[in-house]
């Protein structure tokens, strides 16, 4: 088993601590993982992205040039990286902020998710990160929700521990929306 | 087993250092390694050790030396530009044979150039970056657990050899994340530092330098270092191998790369070429022997590498003529990381090659 993903939005959207959750899941279930954040020039407000591969085995490159799994939570993510989606991939789309129209590719699954919508109805717009991650675990399986829910006192700082709740819900919603979805 | 952490490299590489029992760090920030010193900062001082953001690159090194002679683990990082300014402190460390780890976290260059993944510094490292004619130990770890164990062993051969060490990696290596298990410092049989200068006391004096003057004097000092570069080539070398047994095609290269090829040869395997991935874990000594046999055995070697051509030189010079060589590499610079499925069409077009 080797999955892959590339997480994209703007900075603040928590793009990098949803990698990093999804990694630690990973290590906690006993498989291989690389998380490699884009490292640039960037600025606040600017691009977020990172990469996970999650594997039994070795791991093999962290760069990741098409994804099989593509999340984007801003329009600018999408159209950076849309065309990259490997043939037969699934893109999954923050649909409260990015229009999938222009795109033109039949060749893969899209699955779009009112990312926003559902965590501001959670109480706090913040946990898109956690919606967009639920939505990606319950399409690829890669590791079991609660790997994830268990990986938050990891991946949070300890002051920020009070919101793992509210976080495990964003989360199981995000997966609900996203199986909803992709059975209708 | 210990449990598994989840670390970035440059943190990793740190970590090993501490565990290595280096207690005393001079460096000045400089991304993509500037978590280097954010960790031991914070980590050396309760281990009553020292850490010192010196004034510059150069007052660093000289700390460096300064801290070795007498006899402590110590250690430095930077990255390019900073290693550049490192290099007079590299020679005079390497002529006093006096041991010291120096982490590069490589960036782009040349001059300012960029922050992102490169291997442009190969020869600058490889090759002896500062004047004189010596060579260090150069490990050029390909993860994250890697950073972390050869750390380690940078300080054991630093201590064998009684020379500096260069651990060589660059932002891929150090800003990605993985599993670690932080396994305990390996043991084992490191000489007595019976050359350190820690205050004469009574006894016979000790003197620690790379001036010679006398007749003959620096002569026999650089055969000695020869002599030494010698054992290191006959002892020291470290390599992998992936799927080389029957490949007609051998892919070689280090660090980063090496990462991104191991994924391109599995999929060219499952396309049913018969390609293999030859790693150099040591740049040196080069694994000159081990090469040379996967080589002669496929007959062709394909050097990638994130520069427009160095390690290149060292694979030619090991598999003289049983084997043909070529290369493809990617200058650095942002957007310059080749990703598997371009390094695959490489190989490709290398492997359609060997079947004419």
């Amino acid at each position: 088993m080797r999955k892959d993903v590339l997480i994209a939005g703007f900075g603040g959207q928590g793009v990098l601590l949803a990698g990093n959750l999804l990694s630690y899941a990973a290590i906690d279930e006993g498989k291989n993982v690389s998380y490699f954040p884009a490292y640039g020039v960037e600025k606040r407000g600017g691009s977020a992205t990172c990469t996970v591969v999650i594997a039994d085995g070795a791991v093999g490159s962290p760069v990741v040039g098409q994804p099989s799994v593509l999340v984007v939570l801003n329009q600018a993510s999408l159209e950076r990286f849309g065309a990259r989606v490997r043939p037969g991939g699934v893109l999954i789309v923050n649909s409260s902020l990015v229009d999938v129209s222009a795109l033109g590719r039949t060749d893969i699954e899209i699955v779009s998710v009112p990312m926003n919508e559902i965590a501001t109805d959670l109480g706090d717009p913040r946990m898109v990160n956690m919606v967009a991650l639920g939505a990606y675990v319950a399409l690829t399986d890669a590791v079991k929700l609660p790997s994830l829910a268990a990986a938050l006192s990891q991946a949070l700082p300890e002051r920020n521990h009070k919101f793992i709740p509210a976080n495990v819900k964003a989360i199981e919603t995000g997966a609900e929306a996203a199986r909803a979805k992709k059975e209708a | 087993m210990s449990k598994r952490l989840f670390v970035k490299g440059n943190e990793a590489a740190a970590m090993g250092a501490v565990e290595a029992g280096c207690r005393y760090y001079f460096g000045y920030p400089i991304t993509p390694q500037s978590d280097i010193p954010e960790y031991l900062s914070r980590e050396l001082p309760p281990l009553n050790g020292e850490f010192i953001q010196a004034e510059s690159e150069i007052g660093a090194i000289n700390m460096l030396l300064g801290a070795s002679a007498t006899g402590a683990r110590a250690m430095t990082s930077s990255s390019s530009p900073g290693i550049s300014l490192k290099q007079e402190g590299i020679s005079y460390m390497a002529g006093a044979e006096l041991p010291g780890v120096i982490i590069n976290i490589s960036r782009s260059g040349p001059g300012l150039g960029g922050i992102d993944a490169s291997q442009s510094d190969y020869f600058q490292c490889v090759k002896g970056g500062g004047h004189g004619g010596y060579h260090i130990p150069v490990l050029a770890p390909n993860s994250v657990q890697e950073m972390y164990d050869l750390t380690m062993h940078a300080f054991d051969l630093a201590d064998l050899y009684r020379t500096p060490v260069m651990l060589l990696g660059d932002s891929v290596i150090g800003q990605m994340k993985e599993a670690l298990i932080p396994n305990p410092r390996p043991v084992r049989e490191l000489p007595a530092k019976g050359w350190a200068v820690r205050g004469k006391s009574g006894a016979e004096q000790r003197v620690v330098k790379s001036l010679f003057l006398g007749d003959g004097e620096l002569e026999a000092h650089n055969w000695h270092l020869h002599a030494k570069y010698q054992v290191m080539k006959e002892k020291e070398c470290i390599s992998e191998e992936y799927e080389t047994a029957d490949a007609r095609l051998i892919v070689a290269g280090f660090g980063s790369v090496s990462r991104i090829a191991h994924t391109a040869v599995t999929m060219a395997r499952a396309e049913g070429m018969k390609v293999g991935l030859f790693r150099p874990v040591t740049l040196f000594p080069f694994p000159e022997q081990a090469l040379a046999q996967a080589a002669a055995r496929a007959g062709k070697v394909l050097v990638v590498e994130l520069n427009t051509g160095q390690m290149v030189e060292d694979v030619r010079l090991s598999v003289g003529a049983a084997a043909q060589v070529s290369f493809y590499g990617r200058p650095p610079g942002a957007g310059s990381l080749p990703s598997p499925e371009e390094l695959l069409e490489v190989i490709r077009k290398n492997y359609e090659e060997t079947a004419r």
